[in-house]
């Protein structure tokens, strides 16, 4: 198995791993006031927040501990820079994912015009941001083994 | 994929140049050796510039390193 390919799985692992962990955190804590409080949104407003910061340094530490395993366990140097491949899986992986979100965006927007609470808008779009990012990484993982 | 038409001779051709590795030529021609795989499984078709870098480097013609077509009838 490839660095690329190996990457994509540790990603995809590690999105889930944050995401569950994170929501298995933060749910006790969900507001007992009414359904449409302010005290409510504030939390998940808070909730998307964090989790990005949280999901981006959880991601850097991740790649880093990747690195330093990948040198010992194979002796190979991970590679420097992203050649026209990479880049071309790049972009599939990105528009797969942009369209994922995209669709639970909408999805979001139509739970309003049939009249769904406010919550349940927001926890769409956060399961649809984390579907987007699984989509990007099982998108790079399908091409670098099936090729492009 | 399964669609791609375009083949290559990049393997042999590695081991007549003194059995070079695919991380020299990746190195030669300023890719990964991911990508070097990729094309000798025939997963990836290169782009004209890489496709004529890797020629080059093998000091041939295009077309005696890459060829059009079904990989069966070659």
């Amino acid at each position: 198995m490839t660095y690329q390919e190996k990457k994509s799985i540790v990603s995809l692992i590690s999105a889930t791993l944050i995401f569950v962990s994170y929501c298995l955190y933060m749910y006790p804590q969900y507001p007992e006031e009414g359904l449409e409080s302010i005290e409510t949104f504030r939390y998940l407003g808070s909730f998307v927040l964090i989790l990005t910061l949280v999901s981006i340094v959880a991601h850097i530490i991740i790649s880093i501990i990747f690195n330093i395993v990948f040198r010992i366990t194979t002796r190979e140097k991970e590679p420097k820079f992203a050649d026209e491949l990479d880049k071309l899986i790049e972009l599939k992986a990105f528009r797969n994912s942009f369209f994922v979100f995209i669709l639970g965006f909408l999805i979001a927007m139509g739970s309003l015009i049939i009249y769904q609470p406010l919550q349940v808008m927001f926890i769409i779009l956060i399961i649809s941001g984390f579907i987007s990012d699984v989509t990007g990484s099982i998108t790079k993982f399908y091409h670098y083994r099936r090729g492009v | 994929m399964g669609k791609n038409l375009v083949g290559n001779h990049i393997r042999k051709l590695r081991f007549n140049h003194d059995e070079m590795t695919q991380q020299q030529l990746a190195d030669k021609v300023g890719v990964t050796r991911q990508t070097i795989v990729a094309l000798e499984k025939g997963n990836y078709s290169p782009s004209l510039e890489l496709a004529f870098r890797i020629a080059h480097a093998f000091n041939l013609p295009l077309e005696e390193v890459f060829f059009y077509g079904d990989n069966t009838k070659v």
